[in-house]
């Protein structure tokens, strides 16, 4: 059980507080309200490259790293296609001057053309480092756009193409910055030894006279219902074939979320899941497999993908995947099965918690879902997952009219 | 209402006191030591296996890390698909790692399942079965998979940086397509049967702790025979001679570099001073690597630099990818940067941001019973105690600028590394 308060200030920040005693460390977690679902068809990538000027000095400050690091502190960030999220741990006694630098790089950014020139060609080495210089590193950019026709889920993080990134303006970048980068769109949560009437006391003392914004109210193109399987062939060179299945699952906030993120896991968690066990060891027809789900806020996609074996064609590996989801299908799973994955969702839960900085981020993220408690009800939730729930979604997700599949096969 | 003064940064301390969690020490029945470390509040435990099995005692290429990887597949009473199911289905974690000397083999789980699973874990540590068709299994996709990383300019790099760097010294034995495809079932045997006996290893318990998980551990290895441990090999100092070795890769993007060379480890009084340095070089986001390389030129999404210690040697490292076009600027600002620490004082503004750096830094490694136990480990290999960080932290607070200039012209005269790039030529 996280306990924890919450409180929210006057210009609409929201501040989650959770006290820790048995830990000299503090995190602090600052969560934006946008990602790259919010970015215009024309400018993607923007959520992500605005994450890196984040980091080039605020309007007071010329240097975000080095006063914190003066203090042993130490941050990061990452942007998702749903949120922007940033994160701080430092020593228990040196957290102001956490308020202090993330306070003043939300009042305002120094908007310097150094910090966007440099940072646009850090991005793009980020492109060719993870997406274009690396083996399969374009997946994403390919399965994306197949699998979402109208949601800008149909381009990743990293946004659909360099030029995107190489084009962005710095007029571009301050408007996105006071579009969503207000208090009002964000939520701030503190883990550690501290108490509330201290974070109270420092929440207004610097985050207190930042003005609200005007954020707009999202409203994005809804997907259209996926009636046909779709398939896209590439050709690269890779040394092994490789297939990926993309079906349509519910967003993050459904009550079948639960139950579709453990029919993932039937399938693929551990040495001991159905796929590994029938088509890697059994069959050989693939050297690895997986299954997850992406768990995106809006409708999301569950993944089933693998390596194919040396001298295995497509049709072999995508009839051994096929025909193991029927079998499911229609024989449904045992109840060991179900504890199985239950009992590592409670583990992996129990050893998240060991971390401060994982507990501000699950409540800060929790909270962005809609109630920063869900952090409390979550293992609950698995555990209500019934055989009948995860089979009922099985045959009703787990269809080709469903699901883009990408061949993504060697030269 | 006082008006805010935000050019002014809020009051800070230097971390003054860092807490070590006591070690407690048994000795199981059959005279094995017995290490535990009780703290955290979750109902969690760690158990930790370390066989002096690393890549030290390879004969030869890939048998130390075949051997760890197919420990868990398949033993004397389960099959691969039991063991998996035996610990998945109570929700714990297996985790198998092989070192440059030691191979570990860890146990995650709830403190209410330990005694369920402590049967798995002991027939994976003592009593694989090395079925050919496992081996068989994993020696193709394996293959498959470093085929993959063959494909990976920083894969490649590294691998011939190790291989450049050590020589024929196992640590230098990198994994290549003619190791896989000659890997030996009986060579995988006769290594486990050599080193992974109890008394060659050491165990350590961390977390949730109490008497009922050591008597568990006892029941489970403390009748179990000890066995001998394998006499130390003796092997040749790798040769550290400066070189240049340049590998190409059509079509690539970006240009993996490594630079670098053996230095001393832990062991040696140098050791902890060549940590500072290391920091301020390349150690962390604030580095100068990472300021002049990504955050003024943008040549590269990261850089970094590390001063790495295994037991019989210990080496330096500089590693990035960077734009093909850019490969040879980048490759001047490098060597720049490391003839600027060589040759001039560190600023005091400069070194006492790091010093708290990585005060702060290392507070939060202390941070609960399995870093702890990490920190432990990394030093009881090579017989030293907690009281190592104690210098560790003296060291920080007491390093000065001239002696960090002076152990730069010491190890890191820029005319004496080894330097591999792989990427367009």
């Amino acid at each position: 059980m996280i306990h924890f308060e919450k409180f929210q200030l006057n210009n609409g920040l929201t501040v989650i507080v959770h006290r820790d005693q048995s830990t000299p460390i503090v995190a602090f977690n600052m969560l934006y309200n946008v990602g790259a679902r919010d970015e215009h068809q024309d400018q993607t990538g923007f959520a992500h490259l605005f994450e890196h000027l984040m980091f080039g000095g605020s309007v007071n400050i010329p240097n975000f790293d080095e006063p914190l690091q003066r203090v042993g502190g130490n941050n990061n960030a990452f942007t998702s296609n749903d949120m922007t999220n940033y994160y701080i741990t430092l020593p228990k006694d040196n957290l102001e001057t956490a308020f202090w630098l993330e306070s003043d790089r939300m009042l305002s950014l120094a908007f310097t053309d150094k910090s966007l020139e440099v940072q646009r060609s850090v991005v793009i080495e980020e492109f060719k480092q993870n997406y274009l210089n690396q083996p399969y590193g374009d997946v994403w950019l390919l399965l994306r756009p197949l699998a979402y026709r109208q949601h800008p889920y149909q381009w990743a993080t990293i946004g659909k193409e360099v030029s995107h990134i190489a084009n962005a303006t710095m007029d571009d970048v301050k408007s996105f910055f006071y579009k969503f980068y207000r208090p009002n769109n964000a939520i701030l949560s503190v883990a550690g030894d501290i108490d509330v009437d201290t974070i109270k006391t420092l929440a207004n003392k610097w985050f207190g006279d930042i003005p609200a914004g005007d954020v707009p109210t999202r409203n994005l193109p809804q997907e259209a219902p996926q009636t046909e399987a779709r398939r896209l062939n590439v050709e690269r060179e890779v040394p092994a074939n490789a297939i990926y299945k993309a079906y349509k699952m519910c967003k993050r906030t459904d009550p079948d979320y639960h139950a579709t993120d453990l029919l993932s896991d039937v399938l693929s968690l551990g040495k001991s899941s159905r796929l590994h066990t029938a088509l890697v060891k059994d069959r050989q027809l693939f050297s690895e497999i997986h299954a997850y789900v992406l768990g995106s806020f809006d409708e999301g996609l569950l993944i089933i993908s693998g390596t194919l074996a040396d001298g295995i064609s497509f049709e072999e590996a995508e009839a051994g995947i096929v025909s193991e989801i029927e079998k499911f299908q229609t024989q449904g799973l045992k109840e060991k099965e179900l504890m199985k994955v239950k009992n590592k969702i409670e583990s992996t839960n129990t050893f998240s918690e060991t971390s401060v900085l994982n507990k501000a981020m699950n409540l800060a993220i929790s909270e962005l879902m809609g109630d920063a408690g869900f952090v409390n009800t979550e293992v609950e939730k698995y555990q209500a997952v019934s055989e009948a729930d995860i089979l009922r979604l099985a045959n009703s997700l787990l269809r080709e009219n469903h699901c883009s599949t990408l061949i993504y096969a060697k030269k | 209402m006082n008006t805010l003064n935000r050019s002014l940064a809020p009051k800070f301390n230097q971390v003054e006191h860092i807490h070590f969690l006591p070690v407690g020490k048994k000795t199981l029945d059959n005279g094995i030591l017995l290490d535990s470390i009780h703290g955290g509040s979750q109902e969690i435990l760690k158990i930790d296996f370390v066989f002096r099995a690393g890549n030290w005692y390879n004969p030869k290429s890939l048998i130390a890390s075949s051997t760890s990887k197919l420990i868990k597949e398949g033993t004397k009473s389960y099959s691969a698909f039991e063991i998996a199911e035996g610990i998945d289905q109570y929700g714990a974690f297996l985790d198998i790692e092989n070192g440059f000397d030691t191979s570990t083999v860890t146990l995650y789980t709830l403190t209410r399942y330990l005694e369920d699973v402590l049967p798995y874990f002991k027939e994976v540590l003592l009593y694989p079965a090395f079925h050919e068709h496992e081996f068989e299994i994993f020696r193709t996709n394996a293959l498959e998979k470093f085929k993959i990383n063959q494909k990976k300019v920083s894969f490649v790099a590294r691998n011939a940086f190790s291989a450049e760097l050590f020589g024929n010294n196992p640590y230098g034995l990198v994994a290549s397509e003619t190791a896989y495809r000659e890997l030996q079932l009986e060579d995988l045997k006769s290594f486990h049967k050599q080193h992974y006996q109890l008394g060659n290893c050491k165990i350590l318990v961390s977390g949730n702790v109490n008497e009922t998980t050591l008597n568990l551990i006892n029941i489970h290895f403390g009748k179990e025979a000890t066995g001998n441990a394998p006499a130390q090999p003796d092997h040749q100092n790798p040769d550290n001679s400066p070189r240049q070795v340049h590998l190409e890769k059509e079509g690539a993007l970006q240009s993996a570099i490594r630079i670098g060379k053996i230095i001393p480890n832990k062991l040696h009084p140098d050791y902890l001073g060549l940590k500072v340095l290391n920091t301020i070089l390349g150690g962390y986001f604030g580095s100068r690597l990472m300021q002049n390389i990504r955050e003024d030129k943008g040549y590269t999404y990261g850089i970094s630099s590390g001063v790495i210690s295994m037991q019989h040697a210990g080496y330096f490292f500089i590693g990035t990818e960077v734009g093909s076009e850019v490969t040879q600027p980048a490759l001047t600002e490098i060597y720049r940067e490391v003839d600027k620490i060589c040759q001039e004082p560190v600023s005091q503004d400069e070194i006492d941001l790091v010093k708290n750096y990585m005060l702060g830094e290392f507070l939060g490694s202390c941070d609960g019973p399995f870093k702890m136990a990490s920190l432990f480990e990394s030093v009881d290999a090579y017989g030293l105690n907690f009281e190592f960080y104690n210098d560790y932290i003296n060291t920080i607070k007491k390093i000065s600028p001239n002696t960090i200039m002076e152990l730069g012209q010491k190890y890191l005269n820029k005319e004496s590394f080894l330097e591999v790039v792989v990427g367009k030529p």
